[in-house]
């Protein structure tokens, strides 16, 4: 299983924060991640500067996931 | 105390400034930043951020900034939740032997603070409710450093 996490307007497009969710078969990057739960959350698709993190560190799409990780997606930070 | 903390309470400035060279003869300058809600059309403003991230990534900058000035002390203080227009938001203080170092590291951790860090603004105004976008000029404030 994996953890995934939303975000700011992410989390209310998708109408949900967090969801245990089962790695996709084929799926071992974070944009493939992003492209499988699209499907069901078009959010994650038309999301403009889509950000992400793997296990709470700042990553890129091409990130390597795995089985009982935690990967959050959310907009660009906007703290401070 | 913690040298990065993310709370719902308010913070009292002048405590958190002398609490930087107490006990330290050896701090020649304290340098600090306080941000603030603005208002204009701005009602309300809710914080959002990543529990665990957050306080991960605070300490992360704040040990870059280590190794890149002599800090003698350092806090930072983050507030979450709604807060309201003059409200403060933010705390960066860094305590040195002399004044450089404490005004360069004060401005890289309020830099990286804004791109890094996983808060998540959310302005609300008589029109509605909006969620802040992010702005170039950080990324450009960012790059400065030398990434």
């Amino acid at each position: 299983m994996l953890r995934v996490l939303y975000f700011a307007h992410l989390r209310e497009a998708i109408g949900a924060g967090a969801e245990d969710v089962v790695l996709p078969e084929g799926v071992g990057t974070v944009g493939a991640l992003r492209a499988a739960l699209g499907a069901r959350h078009e959010a994650l698709l038309t999301a403009k500067n889509l950000r992400a993190a793997v296990n709470q560190k700042m990553c890129g799409m091409e990130a390597p996931i795995a089985d009982g990780d935690e990967v959050a997606f959310f907009p660009p930070v906007t703290g401070g | 105390m913690r040298e990065a903390a993310v709370q719902e309470a308010d913070f009292d400035v002048g405590a958190e400034i002398a609490a930087l060279s107490a006990g330290d003869d050896g701090a020649g300058a304290v340098a600090s930043f306080v941000g603030l809600v603005r208002g204009g059309d701005i009602v309300e403003m809710t914080l959002e951020h990543y529990p665990g991230m957050t306080e991960t990534a605070l300490a992360e900058i704040v040990a870059q900034a280590r190794g890149r000035w002599q800090i003698r002390n350092v806090r930072v203080i983050h507030r979450i939740g709604r807060l309201l227009p003059g409200e403060q938001i933010v705390f960066v203080g860094v305590a040195s032997s002399h004044r450089h170092d404490a005004f360069a590291a004060c401005e890289f951790i309020m830099d990286y603070l804004k791109t890094q860090a996983p808060f998540w603004k959310k302005e609300e105004t008589a029109a509605g409710s909006r969620w802040v976008d992010a702005r170039e000029s950080d990324d450009a404030a960012l790059s400065r450093w030398g990434g």
